[in-house]
């Protein structure tokens, strides 16, 4: 069981809720998902926000994780939601789980990202930010542990928390704060769920090199000191928070971990916070 | 001279429990006290809120020991009352050094039978609330020039996890991220940012029925005395309950200058919950 290797996929037959899929890490995560097997369930918010100063996804971009899913032969339904609309989200796994048959893997990934010090973050920063990734998180479990429980079948929840879980950063209060409470949140959905033998992990990634960090608000977060930080700025000072020799990991480095506690392989592994940070936390 | 003497605090959720014991013991070494309680009711807290009366006895228990107080009713969720309350308060006694973030609530459910209201208002309060009491105040402290201390009352809640309260945990868990990135904001201005981590604590919050059932799921109509026992059997010391005292002992010492190189730690006043 803990060797699952056949041509068939290590998730054959099971089905993955993911959200933030429309690109970057969630997109990601249903590519390699469905590469072991899972059929989809994909929501994404595709659209902009008041505080996210950068561009969010788009429709075309859900399209395109379709119609990537679908390469691979497996089954995926999308449907453009919102985390902090918990109607959205119960509407979009009914949906799912009526076309697909079952619910067995839960991606609470879709994140987004704002910086100010104490002073300069407004309450609407704020509240946005909560709201979208904490609140977001324990909506999107609210909505998809009924379905985990109806099957029957046990079950894996992986909750994309960050470093700034576990450690802080200054000028993203927000985020460390939002980012913290998916670490309690998953250690208390781990208590409560395992009765019903539904493991509930986190992952804690450094920077991944996806839209959220490929942007000026990041690089000005990272190069303080410089008027225009560039890229290549922001590489070197991006390498230095962690240990190993690399400015960032790639999303595939996040699926490859949210993989394994996806499957059977992690079947005995529950409440952990595992960090894809290239060293990050002990540097 | 008392260690806290000429310093301003201020101390929300100071209408009564561990809040009215801070002011009380904050006013016995010197301070002047900034008081703020919403003194109402939030609709998904099954268990009653102070009520004016009780600020009023904060206030009457602070005069007592010869110390200042200003008092306000104010809710946490609004930057706009918390401003207007510290702002006046701040005019009135000239300064501010020390501020207490300690206004919190609880309830309970299985996070995926979680009636949204119950999460929202818990979020709102007791992470929200404690953001924005630092985003009002601080600026006073930064004002005088002099540093000061933040103390955000934590929980064992924010590093471990409790079943039937994941938004409780979660918004601990959170002012634990708080309290070190403002630890590294602040740190320039003099300021220090510190937690303190309470495991259960002999108030309001926790002698109502909604714990005790919490504590002691299969009884019909659990008693105080069987609360206290499962209460005792989450602690390593013989004790089913710290008293406010014991945390405004670690509020005192974070505040003074004994704590002057502190900064950015939660301090667990926990009858040994943590290292069980």
């Amino acid at each position: 069981m803990s060797t699952s290797t056949t041509s068939a996929g290590r998730l054959a037959g099971k089905v993955a809720f993911i959200t933030g899929a429309a690109r970057g890490q969630g997109r990601s995560h249903a590519l390699r998902l469905a590469r072991e097997g899972a059929d989809i369930i994909a929501i994404d918010l595709c659209g902009p926000l008041p505080t996210v100063g950068y561009p969010l996804s788009t429709p075309d971009d859900l399209a395109m994780t379709v119609d990537l899913v679908e390469e691979l032969d497996r089954r995926i339904v999308a449907a453009p939601a919102d985390v902090r609309d918990l109607a959205s989200l119960e509407r979009a796994l009914a949906d799912g789980v009526a076309e697909l048959g079952r619910l067995d893997i839960v991606c609470a990934n879709a994140g987004i990202l704002s910086s100010g010090s104490l002073a300069d973050l407004t309450e609407e920063a704020w509240r946005e930010m909560i709201d979208i990734n904490l609140s977001g998180v324990w909506r999107t479990c609210r909505a998809a542990i009924p379905h985990l429980i109806a099957g029957g079948r046990g079950g894996s929840i992986v909750l994309t928390s960050s470093v700034a879980g576990l450690k802080s950063y200054p000028n993203i209060a927000h985020y460390v704060s939002a980012k913290h409470g998916v670490t309690g949140l998953m250690r208390t959905l781990a208590v409560e769920l395992a009765r019903h033998r539904i493991r509930v992990n986190s992952v804690h990634p450094t920077q991944v090199d996806t839209d959220m960090i490929q942007n000026d608000v990041m690089y000005r977060l990272f190069c303080p000191d410089s008027e225009n930080p560039t890229k290549e700025e922001f590489a070197a000072a991006s390498r230095a928070t962690g240990l190993l020799p690399v400015d960032w990991v790639e999303a595939i480095d996040v699926s490859n971990a949210v993989l394994f506690l996806a499957s059977e392989d992690a079947r005995y592994i529950t409440g952990t916070a595992l960090a894809i940070d290239a060293g990050a936390l002990i540097s | 001279m008392p260690a806290l003497e000429g310093k301003v605090a201020l101390i929300t959720g100071a209408a009564r429990g561990q809040g009215r014991s801070h002011a009380v013991r904050l006013a016995a070494e010197g301070a002047d006290i900034i008081a703020i309680d919403i003194c109402a009711q939030i609709e998904s807290v099954p268990y009653p809120l102070a009520r004016p009366a009780d600020l009023e006895q904060t206030a009457a228990e602070v005069r007592a020991l010869g110390g200042r107080i200003v008092t306000a009713h104010a809710d946490v969720r609004s930057q706009a009352e918390l401003r207007a309350a510290v702002d006046a308060a701040v005019g009135q006694l000239g300064r501010l050094d020390i501020v207490c973030a300690n206004a919190g609530i609880h309830s309970s459910a299985p996070a995926h039978e979680m009636p949204e209201q119950a999460w929202q208002d818990l979020i709102d309060v007791n992470l929200t609330g404690v953001w924005l009491t630092c985003k009002v105040a601080v600026p006073h402290i930064i004002a005088g020039g002099r540093g000061g201390v933040v103390i955000v009352t934590a929980s064992v809640a924010g590093h471990k996890p409790y079943a039937t309260i994941s938004h409780y945990v979660a918004a601990k868990h959170g002012l634990i991220g708080l309290t070190k990135t403002l630890a590294q904001e602040l740190a320039p201005h003099g300021i220090r940012v510190n937690a303190v981590s309470p495991t259960q604590v002999d108030t309001d919050m926790i002698q109502n029925d909604m714990i005790y059932r919490l504590f002691v799921p299969g009884a019909e109509r659990p008693t105080r005395e069987q609360f206290a026992e499962a209460s005792q059997a989450t602690n390593l010391l013989p004790v089913p309950w710290v008293e406010p005292s014991d945390v405004s002992d670690a509020v005192a010492f974070l505040a003074g200058d004994g704590a002057r190189f502190i900064t950015g730690v939660s301090l667990p006043v926990d009858a040994g919950v943590l290292a069980k």
